[in-house]
């Protein structure tokens, strides 16, 4: 197993490589970040040379990469150089986007596991009822549903609770501009309810999407296994339902939602960056949406490391739990 | 399993050989696509959304014919309720929302079907080419397929709009690139198991060329998970594209789609809720229809998980 982890390790070392590179010229050759410079009043050639020998530009694209890469992997991630912005260093820009990210989806992403589930043991178990049918549609419903447009009716419903909770001469409770800086302080109580005020809508948004394709993904995995040869032995043993279905059928049926939970991240990571935009968290989809309207090379290679790291991490993750959970899968 | 039955039905299964004979011909022989046909026509579900995914065709791509304003019609009266005129009210410049709607579904179809086209061409052909030549081919296609799964498609597609062009089919090339990588993979899992087979190693000894076997003799026979794919590719090119252009990193003025109308129109969420709900509708029926268009195709291919009897 040890050995099994260190070769991922090892083969997606290259992977990282070439993909940062690749990111790199795509970046690099996508804009000149020094464009707008030109049109300035008072800015000559000469200014416009040294901010681009200071900047690295008049280099070659590998030579740039390198150097790039040399910083990178020594903890200096470089400085935003967007024009007109202050200059903020990438590394703690980047981190505090990550955590505030994951803050919202590893919560999120756990109350849809749950649910999703829940839901998918239930639906296969009592086949073709009605809570069946119900679950199913849900499911199609939201899985064939825009994010963002999930997040906006949420976000305004949520408003329009406020608005009734304040006419009934209470506070405001949900919040929908984003946590505020510094924590939540007060009396223990006061903290649970400005916690979850800030919390519930944008998980509700980005639970419900999860959910969709939890629940129909565990319905299949569970109904396939609950036909399978083993569990009709089971039964054929006279032990009972609930033990089949809980002992047999149902731990079998979490291996594969077990690999999806890990999979998914990539899924998870551009609904958590529309949910942020609409409901204005700080996280890294506005550090994406930011970065590229300022056109801000530095931030979005130390974006996209950090992501594409992030996305081989939960795939090896993924592959290590299989093999945990399904012995049929040898790794190593 | 028909023709059994009707010998059922029939009591003892007559040995006499002109009873039984009798009783082949009365059953019609259907070929494979027939009865896929057929499965296909009788899953309810996926002829209305088919009915569905026709009409936004027409609304998209007739009705601007029919329609009295154009998208780029501005009138002077910014944002209108809803009105016989009017029926879906007016923008704030005072554009028709009906044709700006009719315009955002025809992009939006536009690219959702080129990104579904292009992702299925390329994953299958990288899908078959790997699994039937393996090897070193295999091995460089699916470092490329985790190559390119491990950097974010919204992210890419978002720069490469900001640093080059926002039109529609720049927008749809690029979706297309990070799109195939799930068809080729589920392609190259088949092609393992069918290259194995005996039609193969016949079509090879008979001197058949690579293309040949693959398109020939290996694609037809994918041909079921290929189409459910496409078409699932469809749905998920819709919800991408919108989502990219609601974040404004998409499709750029002039061209449009329906996630620019929602982008330009959700504020407005709360006062004039029909500039939501309307786009809203167009989107999550397309994407429904066609999701649901593709589940009937997989019931229709697959007789193993099937509801609707042949």
């Amino acid at each position: 197993m040890i050995r099994y982890i260190i070769r991922r390790l090892l083969i997606s070392i290259p992977i990282l490589l070439i993909g940062s590179f690749a990111c790199y010229v795509l970046v690099a050759t996508a804009g000149n970040p020094l464009a707008e410079m030109r049109f300035r009043p008072g800015v000559t050639e000469a200014d416009l040379k040294a901010a681009e020998a200071a900047l690295g530009l008049d280099k070659p694209v590998f030579i740039r990469y390198w150097n790039w890469l040399a910083d990178f992997l020594s903890g200096d991630w470089g400085q935003s150089i967007a024009l007109g912005q202050a200059k903020t260093a990438v590394f703690p820009a980047v981190t505090d986007a990550l955590w505030t990210t994951g803050r919202l989806v590893i919560g999120a992403e756990l109350l849809a596991l749950t649910l999703g589930v829940s839901v998918g043991v239930l639906a296969a178990v009592r086949q073709y009822s009605i809570f069946d049918y119900l679950a199913t549609s849900t499911a199609f419903l939201m899985f064939s549903m825009p994010i963002f447009c999930v997040a906006v009716i949420v976000k305004n419903y949520g408003i329009q609770f406020n608005n009734v909770l304040e006419s009934m001469g209470l506070d405001r409770w949900l919040t929908t501009a984003g946590p505020r800086p510094g924590g939540f302080t007060g009396s223990f109580g006061e903290v649970i309810f400005k916690y979850t005020g800030t919390f519930l809508l944008p998980t509700v948004a980005l639970m419900l999407i999860s959910f969709a394709a939890y629940s129909r993904f565990e319905r299949a995995s569970m109904l396939e296994i609950l036909h399978s040869d083993f569990v009709r032995t089971a039964r054929a043993k006279g032990i009972s339902q609930s033990r089949v279905i809980f002992r047999h059928a149902f731990r079998n049926a979490l291996i594969p939602v077990s690999t999806l939970f890990s999979l998914n991240f990539g899924a998870v990571l551009s609904g958590a960056i529309i949910t942020e935009t609409v409901f204005g968290w700080a996280g890294m989809g506005t550090l994406l949406v930011n970065s590229v309207r300022q056109f801000d090379p530095p931030m979005l290679m130390g974006w996209l490391a950090v992501t594409a790291t992030l996305i081989v991490l939960f795939n090896l993750i993924a592959d290590v739990v299989y093999g945990i959970l399904d012995p049929r899968i040898r790794l190593g | 399993m028909a023709n059994i039955n009707l010998a059922s039905e029939g009591g003892v299964v007559n040995s006499a050989p002109e009873s039984s004979s009798h009783e082949f011909d009365a059953t019609k022989t259907r070929t494979q696509g027939q009865l896929v046909m057929r499965r296909f026509l009788r899953h309810r579900l996926a002829m209305v959304s088919l009915g569905v995914f026709a009409f936004l065709v027409l609304f998209a791509f007739v009705g601007p014919f029919i329609w009295t304003f154009d998208y780029e019609d501005v009138t002077s009266k910014s944002y209108q309720p809803m009105s016989g005129t009017h029926p879906l009210g007016t923008t704030q410049v005072g554009k028709d929302m009906l044709a700006l709607l009719m315009r955002g579904t025809a992009y939006s179809l536009q690219i959702a079907l080129i990104v579904a086209a292009l992702a299925t061409a390329i994953g299958v052909t990288f899908g078959a080419l790997a699994g039937y030549l393996r090897g070193f081919i295999d091995t460089v296609l699916m470092r490329l397929v985790d190559l390119l799964l491990i950097i974010p498609q919204i992210a890419v597609a978002a720069i490469v709009v900001k640093g080059f062009s926002g039109s529609w089919y720049v927008v749809a090339l690029v979706l297309a690139a990070f799109a195939w990588m799930s068809i080729a993979r589920i392609t190259r899992g088949e092609t393992l198991s069918l290259a194995q087979r005996e039609f193969v190693e016949a079509a090879r000894a008979c001197g058949a060329s690579t293309p040949r076997i693959i398109f020939k003799h290996l694609v037809p026979n994918m041909i079921g998970s290929i189409t459910v794919n496409a078409t699932l590719a469809i749905a998920a090119a819709v919800l991408t594209e919108a989502a990219l252009s609601f974040l404004g990193l998409g499709v750029q003025p002039p061209d449009t789609s329906l996630g620019v109308i929602v982008l330009e129109n959700y504020g407005q969420f709360m006062n004039r809720p029909w500039l939501f709900w309307g786009p809203f509708i167009v989107l999550v029926s397309l994407s429904l229809a066609v999701n649901f268009i593709g589940d009937g195709l997989r019931d229709a291919f697959d007789p193993r998980q099937t509801k609707v009897r042949a």
